[in-house]
Parts: C-alpha cells; sequence; structure tokens
C-alpha cells in the first residue's frame, strides 16, 4: 500500500509482527490492503498491508509497513505492469522489492487509476499452499481494474477533505490573528487638551502591516506613530508587531530620529531581507504645539494651516534596511486651528477601473476642503472608496488625522510665590480655588482644590525640604478647553516617589504604611496631570476641562477592519 | 489646635464630632479624641464630619489610623456629614468599604 510519509491516527502504521504472511485469493477482498493516499511526488512512499483476522486455524496474521523511496524502480515497474506480479519477478535492485520478498509476499497486484500507481494489493502465500492459479491471477486482475478507480475517488475526496480542514484552520487561525493585532492599535486615543485625534485603519488582507501609535511621553508631549511594512498579510502583520514593539519600547530614548535610529538597529537582525519599514515618528508637546518629527521613508504628512495645505519634509532610509543609518529631524510649532494628516500609501497607490492611482494630488485636494479631522478621515475613505469603483483594495490603508482645536492661547489668571513653610498648601490651595471659581464648579472646583493642596504640599516638604527662603511658583491658565494649574519647586529633594498604589485592605492588615495617599488623590482628582524637569526645577501640571464637554472623553477612533 | 473635637454616647452609639481640619496637624487631637471614645466603650462609633473644612491624604492616613483601632476593639465605625467631596475621596480611597456613610436627613 503506498501512502502518505506522516501517519495519521486512523491508520498508523504497524510494527512488522512475528509469523507467516496468510493470504487465499478466495477472499481477496478481505487480503486486500486497506486503501491509502495517492503515491506522492516526493518524499517517501510506505507501502504497508493488514490482513484480517486470521481464522481459527490459520497462522497468525500480519501487517507489513513498507516505506518505498519515491526512486525506487519499484514503483515505475508497477505502473506499467498489466496485472498480478510474482515478488519474484520485480526488478531485483529495489529495496521494497527485497523487503516484500522476506516479508512472505508472494503476488503483488498494482491499482493503477488514470495512469497513476494508487496502490497495491500484496498477497502471501495460499493458505492450500498451492500456488496462486491463472484463475487466481484473472480474478485479481479484474479486482484491481475496479478497486483502483475507487481507491483513487476515495483518495482525491480524502485530499479535498483534507485541504478543506487545513483552510478551515488557516481561517480561524487569521481570524485570531486579526484580533491580537487590533489589540496592537490603540482603541482608545489618549485624552489630549485641545487636541483631538481621529483614525481609520482597514488592512488589505486579514491582517496588515500597517500601524499607527498614539504614546503618552508623560511629560506632557505625546509620541505619535505610522508606519507600513512593506507587502501585506500574515508576514507584514509579523514584522509590523515586532516594530510597533521596538517603538513602544524606544518612545522614550530621545528625539524622533533618535528614536528611529535606534529602532532601526534593533529592527536590522530581525527582519528578512526583502522587506522594510517606513515610519514616521512625531513628537507634539501639547501645551506648546511645538512638533518634532523625522522620517524613515514614510509618506510625507499634510498640515494643513488657514486653508493652505503643506508637506512636512524629512529625510531618511526606512528601517530594516541599513546599520547605521541617521534620521533627518525638523520641527514645526502646530497653531490653534492645524489640522494634520498622517496616511499610509494604501491611500495614494490605490488604482482606479482604468489603471489610474489616487495620488496625492487627490490626497491633498481633500486636504484643502475645509472640516475638521474627523470630517477629513470620513472625506478620504469616501473619496477612496467611490474612487476604486469594482477594484479591490490594494494595500492596508491608515489614516490619523490630527488637529489642535483651540483656538486662542491659554489666558494667564492668577501667578504667585509662597515661601516653602508646611501648611502654605492650603494658601495655594484657596488662592487657585478663588482664581478657578469662575471656570469649575462644585466638586470639581473642590477635586482640584485637593489636587492643588497635596501637589503643593509635596513642593513644599520634598521638592523644597521646607526651606523657607525657597518658593513654590504657582501659575493658573485657562484656555476654552482646559483650567491648568503649574507648581514648580526648585528640586533640592528631588520629585515625590510613591512605592506602591495604596491599598486599604493592604493598610488595615498592616502590609501598608496607612499614609501615601499624595499621589493617588492628585491622579485621580484632575482630569489630567505630568510633570517636566528643566534643570532642577520640577513642575507639576494639574489641569480640568472646561467648557461643554468638560469631563468628557474627546477622543474617537474608528475601525474599518473587514 | 488645628482641630477640635466633641465626644457623646447615646445607648450603644458614641458620636465623635470633628471641628477644624485633618491634616499631619490633627494626629495627637485624633488620638485623644479616640481614647476618650474608648472610655465609653461604645459597640458603635458615628465620626460627624459636618464641622470639618478640609482633609489632606495625611488627614486621611490619620483616619486610616483610626479605622485600625476600631476594628482591633470591634467597633463599627461610620461617618456622618461629608460633603459630596469628601464623601468621593472615602469612595475612591475605599474608606467606605469598612466605614459606612451615612446620608443626611
Amino acid at each position: 500500500m503506498v501512502g502518505h510519509e506522516e501517519p495519521t491516527p486512523g491508520r498508523r502504521p504497524q510494527t512488522r509482527t512475528g509469523g507467516a504472511v496468510s493470504a487465499d485469493v478466495a477472499m481477496p477482498e478481505a487480503e486486500a490492503v486497506a486503501p491509502t493516499a495517492v503515491p506522492a511526488t516526493s518524499g517517501r512512499r510506505r507501502l504497508w498491508r493488514r490482513s484480517e483476522p486470521a481464522p481459527p486455524t490459520a497462522p497468525s496474521s500480519q501487517v507489513v509497513d513498507l516505506d518505498i523511496d519515491p526512486s525506487d524502480p519499484i514503483l515505475a515497474f508497477l505502473q506499467s505492469a498489466l496485472g498480478p506480479v510474482d515478488v519474484s519477478s520485480l526488478p531485483p535492485y529495489s529495496p521494497a522489492a527485497n523487503e516484500l520478498k522476506q516479508s512472505g509476499i508472494e503476488v503483488v497486484v498494482p491499482l493503477v487509476s488514470s495512469g497513476e500507481l494508487v496502490g497495491v494489493v500484496a498477497l502471501g502465500p495460499r493458505l492450500s499452499e498451492r500456488g496462486y492459479s491463472r484463475d487466481d491471477r484473472r480474478l485479481l486482475e479484474s479486482l484491481a481494474r475496479y478497486a483502483a478507480p475507487a481507491l483513487r475517488l476515495g483518495q482525491l475526496v480524502r485530499e479535498q477533505e483534507e485541504e478543506a480542514r487545513s483552510l478551515q484552520r488557516l481561517e480561524s487561525e487569521l481570524q485570531v490573528a486579526q484580533l491580537i493585532q487590533q489589540q496592537f492599535l490603540p482603541h482608545q486615543l489618549p485624552e489630549l487638551g485641545g487636541w483631538h485625534v481621529a483614525a481609520f485603519y482597514r488592512p488589505a488582507r486579514t491582517v496588515g502591516g500597517d500601524f499607527y501609535d498614539v504614546v503618552d511621553l508623560g511629560d506632557g508631549r505625546v509620541m505619535v506613530v505610522t508606519g507600513d511594512v512593506t507587502d501585506k498579510g500574515v508576514p507584514a502583520a509579523l514584522v509590523m508587531a515586532s516594530t510597533h514593539a521596538l517603538l513602544r519600547s524606544s518612545a522614550h530614548s530621545g528625539s524622533p530620529g533618535q528614536v528611529l535610529q535606534r529602532v532601526n538597529e534593533l529592527l536590522i537582525p530581525q527582519i528578512p531581507q526583502n522587506m522594510f519599514v517606513t515610519c514616521l515618528v512625531m513628537m507634539i508637546d501639547l501645551t506648546t504645539g511645538r512638533t518634532q518629527f523625522a522620517n524613515a521613508g514614510h509618506n510625507l504628512p499634510y498640515l494643513r494651516r488657514d486653508g493652505v495645505v503643506s508637506q512636512l519634509r524629512a529625510r531618511g532610509m526606512p528601517l530594516g534596511l541599513m546599520s547605521g543609518s541617521e534620521y533627518e529631524e525638523d520641527e514645526v510649532v502646530i497653531e490653534p486651528g492645524d489640522l494634520l494628516l498622517l496616511y499610509s500609501d494604501g491611500i495614494t497607490e490605490q488604482h482606479d477601473d482604468n489603471g489610474q492611482m489616487f495620488g496625492f494630488g487627490r490626497t491633498e485636494a481633500l486636504m484643502e476642503a475645509p472640516g475638521d479631522g474627523e470630517a477629513l478621515v470620513d472625506r478620504c475613505v469616501a473619496a477612496l472608496t467611490a474612487f476604486s469603483g469594482s477594484m479591490e483594495q490594494e494595500d492596508d490603508v491608515t489614516l490619523v488625522a490630527l488637529e489642535y482645536r483651540t483656538r486662542q492661547a491659554p489666558r494667564l489668571l492668577e501667578t504667585f510665590s509662597v515661601p516653602s513653610v508646611a501648611g502654605n498648601e492650603r494658601e495655594v490651595m484657596r488662592r487657585v480655588m478663588a482664581a478657578a471659581e469662575p471656570h469649575l464648579v462644585g466638586a470639581r472646583l473642590d477635586a482640584l482644590g485637593t489636587a492643588v493642596s497635596e501637589t503643593a504640599m509635596n513642593a513644599i516638604e520634598h521638592g523644597n525640604e521646607e526651606r523657607p527662603e525657597v518658593s513654590v511658583d504657582v501659575e493658573v491658565h485657562v484656555s476654552e478647553i482646559e483650567l491648568s494649574v503649574s507648581i514648580s519647586d526648585h528640586g533640592y529633594g528631588g520629585p515625590v516617589v510613591e512605592a506602591a498604589v495604596p491599598d486599604i485592605d493592604l493598610k488595615l492588615a498592616g502590609l501598608q504604611t496607612p499614609r501615601g495617599w499624595g499621589l493617588f488623590l492628585v491622579e485621580r482628582m484632575v482630569d489630567r496631570v505630568y510633570e517636566r524637569s528643566e534643570g532642577k526645577r520640577h513642575t507639576v501640571y494639574l489641569a480640568m476641562d472646561v467648557g461643554d464637554d468638560a469631563g468628557t472623553a474627546n477622543e474617537e477612533t474608528r475601525e474599518g477592519n473587514r | 489646635m488645628t482641630m477640635s473635637y466633641e465626644v457623646s454616647k447615646a445607648g450603644d452609639v458614641a458620636e465623635l464630632r470633628l471641628v477644624g481640619r485633618i491634616d499631619r496637624d490633627a494626629l495627637s487631637s485624633l488620638d485623644e479624641a479616640y481614647d476618650s471614645l474608648s472610655s465609653l466603650a461604645p459597640e458603635r462609633i458615628v465620626l460627624d464630619f459636618s464641622g470639618v473644612e478640609y482633609i489632606n491624604s495625611t488627614g486621611i492616613a490619620l483616619i486610616v489610623g483610626i479605622l485600625g483601632r476600631a476594628r482591633a476593639d470591634g467597633r463599627n465605625l461610620q461617618a456622618s456629614g461629608l460633603t459630596p467631596h469628601y464623601r468621593e475621596i472615602f469612595e475612591i480611597t475605599r474608606l467606605s468599604d469598612y466605614i459606612e456613610i451615612l446620608q443626611h436627613t
């Protein structure tokens, strides 16, 4: 019997057992070997023969398990044989033939269908101890004629079933991969005071090689990233996952150019030779709009200011190509009302039914139309869909629109300093609350008060070590978006570090000190808090949303996964 | 003195009325207040915060300390007169898991 190299549980090859092979042409179907797969064009073939349970008087039965090498001449010989063949007339230089002989096989009947050897019936000596007669052989030959096509059909059906099963498995694996990949993309873009992010991501296949990310750098800046791995589908998705992780872990390694340089060096040993990654990194100061960027061969982002669209240019090689690559950096200040669009070539390189590309011109024209970031993303998706006509989406599409919605610079409400004397935190709280009162009410004003007094207390006790001659400096600003309080110390004692998240259960069990609530309270009392150090000077910013949507998230992300 | 207190008792319930601010200056008076409560041997203690104008993180730590003592003594702690803001702080610190907050009637 000829079969697959890999046994399946249903037909596990059995080890050879001792005893004579029993066979009798009087019940040839009982002696016929079970059908297995078609001879493979490569790999070893396995022939084996299973006897029926032996009749009570018969000697023991056995299974012949035989691997046939694809180069074994027995295959060509049997394929062209015209009926039952005596083992003795098989090519003597065939290892399989020798093994058959040793197993006690006397006659083999090739099963040939459509010119292909699909199986073999192997028989041991007749039970009657006489040789196989001419009638026996005729019977075997006609049996083979009928059995071969049936066996071939069975083999084809099983092959198809196996193919369908593996296809199904592949598909469900891809679904899981898609879910995993979606976890990489930000579900909810971080809340950025006055900034609005709208994003769209649609891979050409189940998974894709595009990515985008928004990483809070913790000092009032965010890192915005878009990238595109060459190719699409699973290979691209694997490289995308690793690039995404490297970017996240390298986010704090310096300027955008330094981040790209680091990721490039880390990526080179991991990435297949014919693949690379284009990537744009921007670091945006949310208070000032100051934006540094560097570009590893990604599409140049568009900036719209007062209806005029320009591109932000910086040169650099794609990631994963060349060790030692350096990345040009540039800087721009994003002003209130500006709109920024980051996009992958899935949009610009999409073709229409006439083979024309969507191109940069159309993208730029979409950018020129008035409307906010969300409307821009919607417009781009609609335009791309209309343009594609009956063409399938060719590549992954990513769009990220960033908008600075504040229309006026923050206004200074109050500025003052207090000596670093314990208790002065209440003075800071009182004055900040008085300044903030027209903009915040009730529990939100009280919440800011508690956060301010805790922060001022840390500045007095830790930052300035209660040195009365050193001041704690306070500023209160308000814009149409947020009210912000900055509290600065001179960094004598360094910032406060609270070892663990305070937990009342642990505290009551004596496993944590009863203290350590300060930073915990600050973080929960205000909408945003971040810290920044300039030299020794250490400043904490506390911000509360003001205006119509105060206290509600102002971000949105949409996913267009198929 | 930044925090003063009054102690009263009715049946098994003792009331501790706190006035002023609960911060690091309140440490000794809060301990003293609990000592005088203990001598009344109540089963239940109601902390009345209606006269309190300010509680900071150190004050929260002091209240955790009082709660620890009350639990060790097998006494039940309740709080009344909290403003919405301090009620929120009791909730986010999960003090409210151990100290029942009584609503104003």
